[in-house]
């Protein structure tokens, strides 16, 4: 085929090889830092079974409240002898299990509600913000309290509940951004190039998006590890024996004097996941920016 | 060799039939203020494989008309008259959005004015250019971005195999407006919209640009409606020129007429307003005052205020686009009306 002048063609210089996402994160040093305590979370959810941990509901009265360090018990026992390291690998795996599947039902609908809503407009938006005012319109622990009154307590029926009160969370915010991306010149070349409501919708408003969806995907979780903590410390979420990190803090709460790591163990471990997650989804939106390579 | 690219075009069989035929196109704009008419009864018609430019100032209606024709018109906007005769298509204003759909980016396609901001960030240019032919043509994954590549090298970009992997921020401004052209063309389209396309380019680049579109059309034998500000591009391009303001065709001829003898004090003035070799040392001409609000459009005619041939019958009556006697050639005035009112 012929080739017509190829004078500003050839004037960029070659591009190298692009960095992989990883190695662009690895330049935000805070970030690198969120997400290896993330990681660290993950590991300790993970490898609960595969690891040579004592039975973490083993009740053992001969060592009640061990300190940390005694023997056979590395970070001590708590009010019934059982073992804390146990506990807490266990404990994360469905403090983080409850908190993503939440976060996810919450991201999928709210991102679905917010791409209709913000995109078509006219009375769809009209049905679809007036909800969402409804969900926020309730005090934020009220509706989840409410929505677990009607289904009653568990593991499953506090998932459900923390995922619903986040979801206008995530519609308000992409319905902002769909407001200004379906705008965009882009969108009109595309519409130029016949492309229908849901390529445009699905494709190129939505992973303009992206990077938002990201970021408020990865802070939204470190807030759903505090409330699905919050809901097991008021008894509501996980049913005993079964527990996590916040049943964890609620039962070591009456020992705080005689043995105060029974529950500022657990603590930490929802403070140090929740940070690692706030600081990751800063790190990724600006790793996840095309506009921010090379 | 390429039968994609080379299909026989069905206008053929008809050698006289206009391939567009715009007839009173109408679109107005309900805004707080008032309802205003951006495009206030336009007709035009192209030829097969012509070049027809539109010219006219900012807010002259150039844009909203080549958006109404590709029923892209956003709202508060709205087609409120008119028809559009495309090929054997009685009327494209009259199509469901999901058939407009099919002839956008397949048989007429659109190059806009920003090519830093018309092509998505996300995506690499090659699969901008492959989402087009799958749209419209049944074609894999594999296949479209091998077609991709080759579209990118018809359209003068070097190295098109590795560029395709690149995103629009790894461009220059004259390499992104290339691949919008080859987004535009990678359907064969019989007529291209071209909206300001060289507008936002170096003057260099403008030049290169504006000889792939001419080399591309004559190789497709598209039609070209051409969308500038800019009389030089005119000039260079085109076959036939209509002069738009406030939302009407002021005059219409040919661009040898058009420049040899505007008619229309409006056309001077524009043509006054180039730079010249001789009229070197002076300062430049402009036409005083500004586009009127269309809100509030002067009685008679709507040039009126800013025309220095302006007189008594001028603001009686909106004058008529009329053909002048023995010739194709249109204009809105009264100085060229047989019976201006008095």
């Amino acid at each position: 085929m012929t080739t017509v002048s190829s004078l500003d063609s050839g004037a960029v210089a070659p591009v190298s090889a692009r960095e992989s996402l990883f190695a662009r994160l690895k330049k935000n040093r805070l970030s690198l830092f969120g997400g290896v305590l993330v990681l660290l979370a993950v590991f300790m959810a993970i490898s609960a079974p595969f690891l040579p941990l004592q039975d973490p509901d083993a009740v053992d009265a001969s060592s009640r409240l061990a300190p940390i360090g005694a023997p056979g018990h590395l970070l001590g026992t708590d009010e019934l002898g059982r073992d804390i390291l146990s506990r807490m690998f266990w404990g994360g795996r469905i403090t983080l299990l409850v908190s993503i599947a939440a976060t996810l039902i919450a991201m999928i609908a709210g991102t679905f509600l917010g791409l209709v809503s913000g995109y078509f407009l006219g009375w769809t938006d009209t049905v679809i913000s007036r909800g969402i005012d409804v969900l926020m319109a309730f005090p934020y622990f009220l509706l989840a309290l409410t929505v677990i009154a009607i289904l009653g307590p568990g593991l499953l029926n506090g998932m459900l509940a923390i995922a619903l009160v986040n979801v206008p969370f995530f519609a308000r915010i992409i319905r902002g951004s769909t407001l200004s991306l379906r705008e965009a010149d882009y969108v009109l070349a595309a519409k130029g190039m016949g492309a229908g409501h849901s390529r445009i919708l699905f494709r190129h408003i939505l992973l303009n998006s992206l990077p938002t969806l990201v970021v408020a995907t990865t802070i939204n979780l470190g807030f759903m590890i505090t409330a699905a903590a919050a809901l097991s410390f008021l008894g509501l979420g996980v049913q005993p024996p079964t527990s996590d990190w916040g049943t964890m803090l609620a039962s070591g709460r009456q020992y705080l004097s005689s043995a105060p790591h029974t529950s500022y163990l657990p603590g930490l471990a929802i403070f140090l996941t929740v940070l690692g997650f706030n600081l990751l989804g800063d790190g990724l939106r600006d790793a996840l920016d095309p506009r921010m390579r090379d | 060799m390429d039968t994609l690219m080379h299909a026989p075009k069905t206008a053929a069989k008809n050698a006289n039939a206009p391939l567009l035929e715009v007839s009173n196109l109408s679109t107005e704009f309900a805004t707080y203020a008032g309802t205003l008419s951006a495009v206030d009864g336009v007709s035009l018609s192209l030829q097969p494989g012509e070049v027809f430019g539109i010219v006219g100032e900012s807010g002259s209606g150039k844009s909203v008309t080549a958006l109404s024709i590709m029923g892209l018109i956003k709202k508060p906007g709205r087609v409120t008259g008119g028809t559009v005769r495309f090929k054997d298509e009685a009327n494209l204003l009259d199509k469901t959005p999901a058939e407009m759909r099919k002839i956008r980016g397949g048989q007429i396609s659109m190059i806009f004015q920003e090519p830093m901001t018309s092509l998505n960030p996300v995506f690499r240019i090659g699969w901008q250019i492959a989402e087009v032919l799958q749209i419209h043509r049944e074609m894999t994954r594999t296949e479209a971005w091998e077609r991709a590549i080759h579209l990118l090298d018809r359209v003068g970009i070097a190295s098109p195999a590795k560029r395709a992997r690149e995103f629009p921020h790894q461009l220059s401004g004259g390499m992104r407006q290339r691949v919008m052209i080859a987004m535009a063309m990678a359907c064969a389209p019989s007529l291209l919209f071209a909206d300001e396309p060289t507008t936002a380019l170096d003057v260099t680049v403008q030049a290169q640009i504006l000889d792939l579109m001419v080399q591309l059309k004559e190789e497709d034998g598209a039609a070209v409606m051409l969308i500038t500000h800019d009389m030089g591009v005119i000039a260079e391009m085109a076959q036939k020129v209509a002069v738009m303001y406030a939302g009407v065709v002021m005059e219409e001829a040919t661009v040898e007429e058009l420049f040899d003898s505007p008619l229309h004090p409006y056309t001077q003035g524009l043509l006054d307003s180039i730079p010249r070799k001789k009229s070197r040392g002076q300062s430049l001409k402009a036409i005083p005052g500004i586009v009127p609000n269309l809100l509030h459009l002067p009685t008679g005619c709507r040039f009126r205020d800013r025309c220095a041939a302006a007189h008594s019958a001028c603001a009686l009556a909106d004058p008529p686009l009329q053909t002048m006697p023995n010739s194709t050639r249109k204009v809105r005035c009264w100085l060229h009306h047989p019976e201006p009112p008095k």
